[in-house]
């Protein structure tokens, strides 16, 4: 049977979200429906005691100490590294380095790789994209002389592929696009994408952060260069994240930040640098954090990615369905494929003033320009209204955001 | 709290009728505001004849309290000098920003529709974008200026 229409009995959205203790508070006196699950998504015990065991009984610095509380730090530290080697299929624990999230993960690789640009040389990257994935390539090519293209959409939110095989050129050496829009909902057939640049002799760097906690990641399969994400997104504490790197073009990269922890030797006449991944990660990392994040991937697998991927696409299609029925509703993003995540706007009601009266209803939904400003303008729209869905989202929340629509029509009526 | 406690009938219908809602061309002084948080824009043009407004206009886009509130705006200070429109913007201030229990300042007239929003802390910046943006026009009466809530 194909997965996404396996049907949603086998999937208890109820005893999932006992799992989470703040779906249990309530707004201004009512109920919750938490939909902003896309900006940050809320975190399980297991995930909060993980954090706090690791803080009451394990804590020291890593990779320093030769007394027991230390080495205990360092083996959870890199326990956590090798689940997230697991989770990613990578081929080796040197290839995952912990950032501080998606951003710094791409500003990281920009900065670093980013370096071996020179003058004419072509980065090309998506409509869609998160100002994350946009502005360290504009630093970076404001620093090396190299040009930033844009692989063009359309109306319904697809990515204009052909053009983008026509921005493909021997200029191009690296196309970094998402994988999941987080303002339109696009699933982005980055498969295709990866194939393609791969014959051009171009890097591909995916920017994971809205898939990573909704369908299964294989980085050896996906054959890609670089993969970005962030913990918060993935049922996670912040402050923490993933830049994965196929380890033959991390090796050629010049260190980033210096300080601890990436240095082997340092004299005033030469420092030699650490072996990978340390190489990258200068300072005291976060170590409550990267155990947050695994304990976070064992949580997600506990459900089972691909339930909980079904039972997102089916609120996705009982959601719009039922925002399609409200007068005046416009979705933005009508892409094909989509992920857990619907933006739109509302006749005569803006974005923000919707925002407040969802909020009022208890509805917490993300309304603004969802850092795509690019997408904002291509659409004519200064900013939507998005709802996104997690694996402890029901039909409740729907409804409940459909009730408050209405109320807001109401007011605005 | 009631919704109506900010989306009162007076903002509703300066959001849906707009007053002195244009460009005036030509004019004394204008400036344009932005707030990129919500992407609100809105430009303002006066005329001025000696030290008082006699005519304005706004123009832009912007949730409904952005636009109510502009709107409200260019009614109040018509015909105003600076000295009395330097005190009436700092009483909407006041009222924007005051706790919830304190009173709303007494001389408010229809601006004191815009006090709902000190109960939404999120929303202050969009009421007050126009008298941000009529400060800048005013410091600045010969030439174009911008102003950002960032
Ligand atoms: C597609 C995408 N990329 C990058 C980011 C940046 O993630 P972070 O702010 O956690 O670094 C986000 C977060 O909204 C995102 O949705």
């Amino acid at each position: 049977m194909n997965l996404i229409d396996r049907p949603l009995a086998h999937y208890d959205v109820e005893r999932v979200r006992q799992d989470f203790p703040i779906l249990a508070t309530t707004i201004r006196g009512k109920r919750l429906a938490f939909l902003d699950t896309a900006a940050s998504s809320q975190r399980p015990n297991s995930v909060i005691e993980a954090i706090v065991h690791y803080e009451r009984h394990l804590h020291a610095n890593v990779h320093r100490g030769v007394y027991e509380l230390s080495q205990k730090a360092t083996d959870a530290f890199e326990a956590a590294r090798e689940r997230v080697r697991v989770f990613l299929n990578a081929r080796s624990t040197r290839e995952v380095i912990f950032t501080r999230g998606a951003t710094e993960s791409i500003n990281l690789v920009a900065e670093s790789w980013g370096r071996s640009l020179q003058p004419g040389d072509e980065i090309l990257i998506s409509w869609m994209e998160h100002h994350a994935n946009i502005v360290p390539w504009q630093m970076a090519c404001e620093r090396s002389g190299a040009v930033l293209r844009v692989i063009p959409i359309d109306r319904r939110g697809e990515l204009d592929l052909a053009a983008f095989h026509h921005l493909l050129t021997p200029k191009t050496r690296l196309v970094a696009i998402t994988q999941i829009s987080n303002s339109l909902g696009t699933v982005v057939p980055i498969a295709e994408i990866i194939a393609a640049a791969q014959r051009n002799g171009s890097l591909v760097l995916v920017d994971g952060a809205q898939a990573v906690a909704h369908q299964r990641i294989d980085v050896q399969a996906l054959d890609c260069d670089f993969y970005v994400f962030s913990s918060h997104k993935l049922y996670g504490p912040t402050g923490v994240g993933v830049l994965w790197a196929r380890e033959t073009v991390l090796s050629d990269m010049p260190p980033w930040q210096g300080g601890g922890d990436m240095i082997r030797t340092v004299s005033f006449e030469k420092t030699t640098y650490n072996e990978l991944p340390y190489r990258f990660e200068a300072g005291t990392p976060n170590i409550s954090g990267a155990i947050g994040l695994a304990a976070a991937i064992d949580y997600l697998e506990s459900l089972d990615i691909d339930k909980v991927h079904a039972h997102e696409q089916a609120l996705l299609r009982y959601a719009t369905d039922a925002l399609r029925a409200i007068p005046g509703l416009q979705i933005i993003g009508e892409a094909a494929r989509k992920g857990g995540v619907i933006s739109f706007t509302l006749e005569q009601v803006h974005p923000h003033d919707l925002g407040t009266i969802l909020d009022t209803e208890g509805v917490a939904v993300r309304a603004g320009h969802h850092c795509a400003m690019p997408v904002m303008d291509f659409f004519g729209v200064p900013a939507t209204a998005r709802a996104s869905f997690g694996c402890y989202t029901n039909r409740e929340d729907v409804d409940q955001l459909i009730g408050a629509l209405h109320r807001a029509l109401e007011v605005f009526g | 709290m009631d919704l109506k406690d900010l989306y009162r009938d007076v903002i509703l219908d300066h959001n849906k009728k707009p007053r002195n809602f244009g460009k005036l061309e030509p004019c004394d002084t204008s400036a344009d505001g932005h707030n990129p948080l919500c992407g609100d824009r809105l430009t303002l043009t006066l005329r001025i004849d000696g030290d008082t407004v006699s005519d304005v206009r706004f123009e832009g886009q912007g949730c409904a309290i952005s636009t109510a509130s502009a709107s409200l705006m260019t009614e109040a200070i018509k015909g105003l000098d600076e000295t009395a429109i330097t005190t009436l913007s700092e009483m909407v201030h006041r009222a924007l920003t005051s706790s919830s229990d304190a009173a709303i300042p007494e001389g408010l007239g229809k601006l004191a529709a815009l006090a709902g929003v000190r109960e939404y802390p999120a929303r202050v910046k969009c009421a007050s974008l126009c008298w941000h943006t009529l400060t800048a026009a005013l410091a600045r009466r010969d030439g174009s200026t911008a102003v950002s809530t960032e």
